[in-house]
């Protein structure tokens, strides 16, 4: 059989010009890529159009669209709710993911030092929060931070002689509640991605500066820190994008009551649409919001690029 | 001798042992707990969930906090779905992906530059801007509360393609692709017997990218799954979670049994999974 088609496939590639060999190939691409760009179009960037076109009409999801201008982001930007869910977004940011870098980074050089065992162990069981989902996170650390006064994390405060908080409520212990769900989860997930870079350095940098005379802090600032300076860039460029568009745990957690204290741009975004069926101004939240997500992308390659230098 | 000296006067420091230890220990301890709380929760009747001190043994609730839990929840169902879905679009994803990303490596056609560098924008776009749109479109469709809102919008991938056409550049010579062509094999023959063979590797890590992502997404099957026949695992358990009378042992027990699964699945393959979910980001 493969003798016959080869022979077959050979006179027929005599036969035909160079040309449409090539036009086939191009035939083929075009048909192996357009799956991607058909359905691409239609889920993709055809909505992302549409919303910018959304942001000025009123809509209710039913019935008639009606344009009204640049009212909608008038109305969102006079609703101070939309800007508590911009500040809050902006703090709950912060608070999840600087901590949580520099505790990864410390992890990352422990687990790299060469006088630590059970490395494995270790590996795994900081990693493991990352596979579970954010919906059971945001469950188990709701109640781990309860409101009642004997909640286990009011307990463990108690032992420190502070007065029991209100966590689903109160307006920074909210916010604690929530960067602790997004700090837990992903810690190991970039714990893991400064240990590769750090066992990219060679090792006979250290030994150079031991030599030399070079403190232990000294080796971390002269020689670790610039060598990692682009898996950092790349981890904050990561986690700053990401917990603009936090959700989930400020959902999960907050439940049924949708508090201010916890509310984020994202949730503020699907509140406007799927709770009071406003599509326009929901819209033109996620407009906004794509402007903010750029603005921040540029600044982050910004400082890049100065670091960088 | 002299270098000697000094290294190991370097090395062995007590004290920068323990604290690296206390840090380890305190990471993983800290990592692992949540767990193990899930558990215990999960194990004992409501009221312990406030308890003083805290409870830290397992009690013997586990089978009837998961009874409540399928009283209340179709939870094999909200499983069923979710594997259905995740195994869905995965299989779909690698399948397009590499041909897409087969294509953008190793065929010459029009536009192929511009076309990828437009797949690499589009990767930047936060997914909530085409929200509200996407909503409309599956409406239109009749496709709310219907599995096929999750799987066709979630069966092509941006990054799929990228990380595909990035191996296939480099696992496959080029040389190959044009020898198997001068032999007569046909482009679909070329990318069944040569292509896939080679990137076994690539299908793993991008299969359980996409597997872990699809598993655990929430808020798009919240917002198109209204019917609870068609919950997905996050989408019922978070359900638990919002009842007007909270059960914290059904809740945990629901939680944890619905995370049990993947956290076996990681254990056993933990090396590869820690390798795969990490590359994406390392490259």
């Amino acid at each position: 059989m493969p003798e016959i088609q080869t022979k077959n496939n050979t006179t027929k590639v005599l036969k035909m010009p160079y040309f449409t060999e090539r036009k086939k190939e191009s035939l083929t691409g075009y048909l192996y890529i357009s799956p991607f760009f058909i359905l691409f179009t239609i889920f993709s960037i055809f909505p992302i159009f549409f919303s910018f076109y959304l942001a000025f009409h009123r809509w209710n999801g039913l019935g008639e669209m009606q344009y009204v201008g640049w009212r909608n982001f008038k109305l969102i930007l006079d609703d101070p709710m939309f800007w508590k869910s911009i500040s809050n977004t902006f703090i709950m940011a912060l608070m999840g993911t600087l901590p949580q870098l520099i505790v990864a980074f410390l992890l990352a050089y422990a687990l790299n030092s060469s006088i630590v065992r059970f490395k494995n162990f270790f590996r795994i069981s900081i990693f493991m929060p990352n596979v579970t989902s954010i919906v059971a996170v945001a469950i188990v650390f709701g109640t781990i931070y309860t409101n009642s006064e004997t909640g286990i994390m009011n307990v463990v405060l108690s032992y420190f002689n502070i007065s029991p908080i209100n966590w689903g409520s109160n307006e920074w212990g909210l916010k604690v509640a929530i960067s602790t769900m997004v700090f837990w989860r992903w810690v190991g997930y970039n714990t893991i991605i400064y240990l590769a870079g750090m066992q990219s350095i060679p090792n006979e940098l250290y030994e150079a500066a031991k030599i030399d005379g070079a403190s232990l802090w000294q080796q971390i600032r002269y020689i670790t820190l610039p060598l990692m300076k682009p898996v950092i860039i790349f981890t904050v460029f990561v986690s700053t994008i990401g917990s603009l568009q936090l959700f989930t745990e400020p959902l999960v957690f907050l439940g049924r009551t949708m508090r201010e204290e916890g509310i984020t741009m994202v949730l503020y975004l699907y509140r406007e649409a799927f709770m009071n069926n406003a599509f326009g101004t929901a819209s033109a939240s996620a407009v906004i919001l794509f402007f903010i997500i750029i603005i921040i992308s540029v600044i982050n390659l910004l400082v890049a690029n100065r670091l960088g230098k | 001798m002299i270098i000697k000296k000094k290294l190991s006067k370097n090395k062995p420091n007590i004290f920068t042992k323990l604290f690296l230890y206390l840090m380890l220990f305190s990471g993983a301890l800290l990592s692992l707990f949540p767990f193990y709380w899930m558990f215990v929760i999960a194990t004992n009747p409501n009221h312990v969930v406030n308890r003083v001190p805290p409870a830290m043994l397992p009690g013997e609730h586990l089978v009837i906090n998961f009874k409540n839990v399928l009283e209340t929840i179709p939870f094999f169902g909200a499983l069923y779905n979710s594997f259905l879905v995740s195994t869905t679009v995965t299989v779909s994803v690698l399948f397009l992906s590499s041909l897409a990303g087969y294509a953008f490596a190793k065929l010459r056609f029009k536009g192929k530059n511009v076309l990828f560098v437009f797949i690499l924008v589009t990767m930047m776009i936060p997914s909530q801007l085409g929200l509200i749109p996407s909503y409309v479109i599956i409406t239109k469709l009749g496709w709310i509360s219907d599995l096929r809102a999750l799987i066709v919008p979630g069966m092509v991938s941006a990054f799929g393609i990228f990380w595909m056409r990035q191996y296939i550049k480099e696992a496959i010579p080029d040389e190959l692709v044009e020898a198997a062509k001068i032999d007569g094999c046909s482009q679909l023959r070329i990318y069944w017997t040569i292509v896939v063979p080679l990137i076994l590797p690539a299908f793993a890590t991008l299969g359980i990218i996409t597997y872990m992502g699809v598993w655990n997404d929430f808020m798009w099957p919240l917002v198109v799954l209204k019917d609870e026949s068609v919950h997905t695992i996050q989408v019922a358990v978070r359900l638990l979670n919002d009842a007007y009378v909270r059960d914290y042992g059904m809740i945990m027990s629901g939680t944890f049994w619905a995370t049990v699964p993947l956290v076996v699945i990681f254990l056993v393959f933990n090396k590869f999974f820690i390798e795969s979910l990490t590359k994406g980001a390392v490259k």
